[in-house]
């Protein structure tokens, strides 16, 4: 499998008046054309990551790292500018909550349209026609009526999907989902899930998938990341998370309920202050 | 009544026709802007009452016999109930009749529409300088925070702020006017041009463009550039470090890193998205502010000898002129309403939410 991203030694800071959180504490890991999970609990440097791979960190955070490559390319050597080349055209994000995500204001066609025209020479007509084509992959029924619609005229689940239409439409080689079903209703979690595993299927892209829902990550990724306190601290083949050894690990196993065997009390996740202290771990394959 | 199918159709899901809604819509608004208006008649009215200020002595002046008193009384119509009184007191507003002014002995709304284009003149100016340089630099310190330019924008806006406005007005004078002599003083236009363009808005800069006179409105700007740009400094300040918060707020939302992760330039992050959230609460304060230079700056169309609507109620007050006191409350107030009305509508357009 060749190597779409590759990251190495990643680190994110944020520097206050009197101290320095580190969000991400020399993180590496590659990616191929696979969906990769990463999971973690709040804090635990997962969405920093993210948003670090798309160099979207904003003072007074920074980031460094040693390697920063998408399928060959330096991405830190990159300048502001061409960095906005790669950003939405070759990787892309879909956040939480569409709620918040798209523009209040702006008519949510436009919105899908202005991501099609930010990488492509086309004019309005033309980028109207793909952002409808988009709405229709994901299947919303009406496209005509939706692409006028603005984002509180539509429901969660409705807004995840032109979410995933508009960062989908410049046919980026890596989406980073970042949380993308939280925000949602269970019933529409698995709905929205298949209708971005179908279009990554398809185009064959590379999807690092965030989440803090062990079971989620298991079914839905081929390969799972655990992070804590800004570190690797685990990595598997997903569907062999139930081997999984590091104690942290383990713990979020057992703190989840299981169907079929009911327990009278649920194990509480002990964290040990000596993981904070372990190096990470290097998840490059 | 016959029913016509689609009218049957909206019937049955319990909501009447897409262009009834928003005409019925419209009629709400003209209830309330109506109701206003008649509360902001009955305050006139009863300050009108409760000032110790006998109307019919000021008519009558102190040495009339009693007879005469009682009689003019009669003629006003203070004899009669305080309600009918109050009816009559519409009945004559509505005609467009604000009574005499006993300072000037002309009908108020003479005097107003004389002195209102002044005000309207200056304020409009003043809200133009404040709001075409006032939104650029507090977008320009929100998207710097807390660099240099930042800092001087803040503290351009804390001194515009802090300064009395007739200090800034007097040293205005003496420095553009005494000393450097780049514009004109104080007044409108000077002596000689007075009256030479047929008044036709009451604006000296849109009546001389009307007439083709090029001096008189290049006269005109000489005059009112002062004025306008100390007032407009002020509202400068004000609508600069909203627009700066507002901005700051609207960067700090999920949609402009949607944006960035777009890969779209920060020019058009800052512009085409947050901007155009900022503009929805924005539009209140540029209303508000234009709404408050349009009552009248006493301060400044004294320094300036300004023949606007506030100087005008400031007079008339101090010599107990009822009726044009009255009257420039009433114009004032329906002005407030008028752009308020306004600034509701531009809110629905910007905001699809507010719909």
């Amino acid at each position: 499998m060749s190597t779409l991203l590759s990251v190495e030694d990643l680190w994110v800071r944020f520097r206050g008046p009197n101290r320095v959180v580190e969000a991400v504490r020399g993180v590496s890991f590659t990616l191929g054309r696979e969906r990769l999970g990463i999971v973690g609990e709040s804090g635990s440097g997962k969405s920093m990551t993210g948003r670090a791979i798309l160099r979207l960190i904003r003072p007074p955070g920074e980031m460094s790292a040693r390697r920063l490559e998408l399928d060959g390319t330096d991405l830190l050597a990159l300048t502001e500018r061409q960095m906005r080349a790669i950003r939405g055209h070759r990787i892309s994000m879909i956040m939480q909550d569409p709620k918040f995500s798209l523009n209040p204001v702006v008519r949510v066609g436009e919105q899908i349209a202005e991501a099609y025209r930010a990488h492509a020479r086309v004019d309005r007509r033309e980028a109207r026609v793909r952002a409808l084509e988009m709405l229709h992959a994901v299947q919303i029924r009406d496209p005509e009526r939706v692409y006028d619609a603005y984002p509180h005229e539509v429901s969660g689940g409705m807004g995840q999907r032109i979410m995933i239409a508009m960062m989908l439409v410049p046919e980026p080689d890596l989406l980073i989902a970042d949380e993308p079903t939280s925000a949602l209703d269970v019933t529409v979690q698995m709905q929205v899930l298949a209708i971005m595993d179908k279009l990554v299927r398809e185009k064959g892209m590379g999807l690092i998938f965030i989440s803090h829902d062990l079971n989620l990550v298991a079914s839905f990724c081929d390969r799972v990341l655990i992070m804590y306190a800004g570190r690797i601290v685990e990595t598997c083949e997903a569907k062999r998370l139930h081997e999984a050894r590091h104690p942290y690990t383990r713990g979020l196993l057992a703190s989840l309920p299981q169907i079929d065997k009911p327990v009278p009390r649920l194990a509480v996740l002990e964290r040990d202050a000596a993981w904070r202290k372990q190096g990470g771990i290097d998840a490059s394959v | 009544m016959t029913v016509l199918p689609h009218e049957e159709k909206h019937r049955r899901r319990g909501q009447p026709p897409p262009f009834l809604a928003s005409l019925s819509r419209l009629a709400g608004t003209m209830l309330s802007v109506l109701l206003t208006m008649i509360g902001l008649l009955a305050i006139t009215f009863i300050i009108g009452r409760v000032m110790p200020i006998d109307p019919v002595l000021a008519v009558v002046g102190e040495r009339a016999s009693p007879e005469i008193y009682e009689a003019t009384r009669k003629a006003m119509g203070l004899d009669r109930p305080i309600i009918v009184q109050f009816g009559l007191y519409l009945r004559d507003i509505f005609s467009g009749d604000l009574g005499t002014s006993t300072l000037t002995a002309r009908p108020v709304t003479e005097d107003i529409a004389r002195v209102f284009p002044a005000t309207l003149e200056l304020a409009t100016i003043a809200t133009l300088i404040g709001t075409l340089l006032g939104v650029p630099m507090g977008v320009l310190a929100a998207v710097k925070q807390g660099r240099l330019v930042d800092q001087i924008i803040r503290l351009v806006g804390l001194f515009g702020y802090s300064m009395p406005i007739f200090w800034l007005g007097l040293m205005g004078l003496l420095v553009f006017y005494g000393i450097l002599g780049w514009v004109s003083g104080p007044g409108r236009i000077d002596v000689y041009y007075d009256g030479i363009v047929p008044s036709v808005t009451g604006m000296i800069l849109v009546d001389s463009l009307l007439a083709g006179e090029r001096d008189i409105f290049w006269n005109a700007v000489s005059h009112i550039v002062l004025p306008a740009s100390i007032l407009g400094y002020y509202s400068l300040a004000y609508i600069s470090r909203m627009t700066r918060s507002f901005m700051l707020e609207q960067l700090g939302q999920e949609y402009i890193i949607t944006a960035r992760v777009k890969g779209l330039s920060e020019w058009a992050v800052i512009w085409r998205h947050a901007a155009r959230n900022v503009l929805v609460p924005l539009i209140t304060v540029i209303a508000l502010s234009y709404a408050n230079l349009l009552e009248g700056s006493v301060l400044t169309e004294v320094i300036f000898a300004w023949p606007g609507i506030g100087s005008y109620i400031t007079t008339a007050l101090l010599s107990a002129d009822m009726n044009a006191v009255m009257g420039g409350t009433i114009v004032v107030g329906a002005v407030f309403i008028g752009i308020n009305l306004f600034s509701d509508l531009l809110y629905k357009l910007v905001d699809p939410r507010a719909r």
